[in-house]
């Protein structure tokens, strides 16, 4: 492009007016470059003054909370062993809650992976007859604002006995992610030839064999990135874990760092600190397969 | 004779091809494969998404219950916040969201660096940014009281005792929050627009603003009114942005309609249905959205 530019202009030009339009363009990258500086250090305020708010504080002790301060000084890391030791009667379950949390999300991944992966094998791979209404169904699920479904759904299980079960909030979930799921499995399946179950099935393979031998492995790369969307998604939920999980020891941490909240004395420095601790996992896990979830599958990330 | 024979058998003949009909291509015992790789998933839709909806349509089919909605002020007021959260929330992100995304087409590392960093929000669980932004702005104790007091020597108001300076921070929050996740698509979109499109208009003279309203808008229109539909119906869903930072105070002046639903209607007065009709009453606006969004993705899938 640049070659055609340079070509363009007459060869016979006076230096001078060359000499005035490279100044002109050099004027200019350096006022792009100023304004490029200037939204930078604009985007770093904005979205790291909450972040830094929670790491100040989490790094305040006891009595620094209630002081006029940009920073705690001297910064104390008292709150963190406070909380990993479960020293306030506030965090004495929290290591349990935590491993609630985790085994939250490893059965909501696992069972997202697993329906989602067999509906659109079904529907894609064997090719089922009138698969679109799932699918279609399935989209619609995707764009109904979940808290719309929680008081019913809260009274439903309420009526059957099972709050305070972890498998109701697995339940849940499952529903609201397997959705995005069959949507992804569909258009990444897309890529991969059918000659191949073909084959397969001429070959003898029953359908069960292309399933496992065939179709996952080839999945692969679209069950990490949905592996981790479920992931991210119910480890960050927040409504049905509160309606649903009530009592100390079914409570996932979501839960518990919402009842400080809603405690008259919350102690914040506890607080953030927990908070930090609850937000490692799904940071680290983001950061590690964000190039795996491209950008097209990005779409996922705003069911809240 | 003859005639009645046919007759006799046409029944079965009918019943035997419907029942091709029904299995497609599909041979032997694979038709059987088939549906059981989908039964999974359609129970899990009717189990959770279809019994849920229809209980809570149950629930809300009462008349007499929108006549005691209606006459409800902090509903009402519920309404017009909605109504100011969905004009600002929505477009004052999709907008951001647009003009950063060109931004962070920019060359160069540190481009690549801060939009590492600015996808921060998106990442981080929003529970604990959300409790953050409400100790930020506590008025006796939060950050920005405190910058506002050692640098400017003034007293900041305090943010959560007025209702609209408490929308404003759930807002801002929500803003805060979003922005990076429609960031990431528009960025998406913006790449998958061919260089040599910006070439041939390079020839032609549209540079600055000119290529942008001349040929990247255009080429972003059609995904910027299904990211404005998306970002619409999500919002409407919105329940932790006001719920961890106003907690829909004071007064219940800042509730949203998810939000009034569940914790006012259905935890404080224990009146479930009132939730539900709250909730429903949101139909009218998100069916015909729903519909709007369903028939643009069909014509734009390939963009998204």
């Amino acid at each position: 492009v640049t070659s055609i530019a340079v070509e363009a202009r007459p060869a016979s030009a006076p230096a001078r007016s060359s000499e005035r339009m490279r100044r002109a363009a050099r004027r200019w990258r350096y006022l792009t470059n100023a304004g490029a500086a200037v939204v930078s250090a604009l985007l770093l305020v904005w979205t790291l003054t909450p972040i830094y708010n929670i790491i100040m504080v989490s790094l305040e002790s006891e009595g620094d909370v209630a002081v006029t301060h940009l920073f705690p000084s001297p910064p104390s890391a008292e709150s963190f062993w406070v909380v990993v030791t479960e020293g306030h009667w506030y965090l004495e379950a929290f290591w349990h809650q935590f491993g609630n949390s985790v085994f939250l999300a490893a059965m909501v991944t696992l069972f997202v992976l697993l329906i989602g992966s067999l509906t659109s094998f079904s529907i894609g791979r064997m090719r089922i007859r009138n698969g679109w209404i799932i699918t279609n169904a399935a989209l619609l699920t995707y764009v109904i604002p979940a808290s719309f479904l929680a008081i019913p759904f809260y009274l439903i299980m309420n009526h059957y006995g099972l709050q305070n079960n972890p498998w109701s909030v697995i339940a849940v979930l499952v529903t609201f992610a397997t959705p995005y799921a069959i949507f992804i499995f569909q258009e990444y399946g897309r890529s991969i030839p059918l000659e191949l179950d073909e084959s397969a099935r001429i070959d003898g393979a029953s359908p069960v064999q292309i399933y496992l031998r065939i179709y996952l492995p080839l999945m692969a790369p679209a069950l990490v990135a949905v592996g981790t969307y479920a992931l991210l998604l119910a480890w960050n939920e927040y409504l049905y874990q509160f309606l649903l999980l009530s009592n100390d020891r079914s409570m996932t941490v979501a839960v518990a760092l919402g009842k400080f909240l809603n405690s008259d004395v919350a102690p914040w420095n506890y607080m953030m600190a927990t908070a930090i601790i609850y937000a490692l996992p799904p940071l680290a896990t983001y950061y590690a397969f964000r190039n795996r979830m491209s950008s097209g599958l990005t779409m996922g990330g705003v069911k809240g | 004779m003859t005639v009645s024979a046919i007759e006799l058998g046409r029944p079965a003949v009918r019943r035997q091809s419907l029942w091709r009909y029904w299995r497609g291509g599909l041979q032997g015992s694979e038709f059987t494969w088939a549906v059981a790789f989908v039964v999974p998933y359609i129970g899990v839709f009717c189990a959770f998404v279809i019994y849920p909806a229809c209980y809570g349509l149950w629930m809300g089919s009462n008349p007499a219950l929108y006549t005691e909605v209606f006459s409800d002020p902090i509903y009402l007021n519920t309404v017009v916040n909605t109504m100011i959260f969905l004009a600002f929330g929505v477009n004052v992100k999709l907008f951001l969201a647009l003009m950063l995304s060109g931004f962070f087409m920019r060359p160069g590392w540190w481009t690549k660096v801060l939009l590492l960093i600015f996808v921060l929000p998106w990442a981080v669980p929003a529970l604990p940014t959300f409790i953050s932004i409400h100790w930020m702005l506590n008025g006796e104790w939060g950050l920005v009281n405190n910058f506002l007091w050692i640098v400017f020597g003034a007293d900041g108001p305090s943010w959560l005792n007025s209702r609209w300076l408490a929308l404003g921070s759930a807002i801002f929050s929500h803003v805060w929050k979003w922005t990076p996740f429609w960031t990431v698509i528009l960025l998406a979109g913006r790449m998958s627009i061919p260089q040599e499109i910006y070439d041939a208009a390079k020839v032609d003279g549209a540079t600055g603003l000119r290529r942008f309203t001349h040929v990247t808008f255009p080429l972003l229109a059609n995904l910027y009114l299904v990211l404005t539909l998306l970002a619409t119906i999500f919002l409407l869903g919105d329940f932790n942005s006001v719920y961890f930072v106003t907690g829909g105070g004071p007064a219940n002046s800042t509730h949203l309609l998810a939000t009034l639903g569940v914790v006012r209607d259905m935890l404080e007065l224990g009146k479930p249905q009132l939730g539900v009709a709250a909730v429903m009453s949101a139909l009218p606006l998100l069916i015909p959205l729903v519909i709007i969004l369903m028939r643009k993705l069909k014509t734009s899938e390939a963009q998204l």
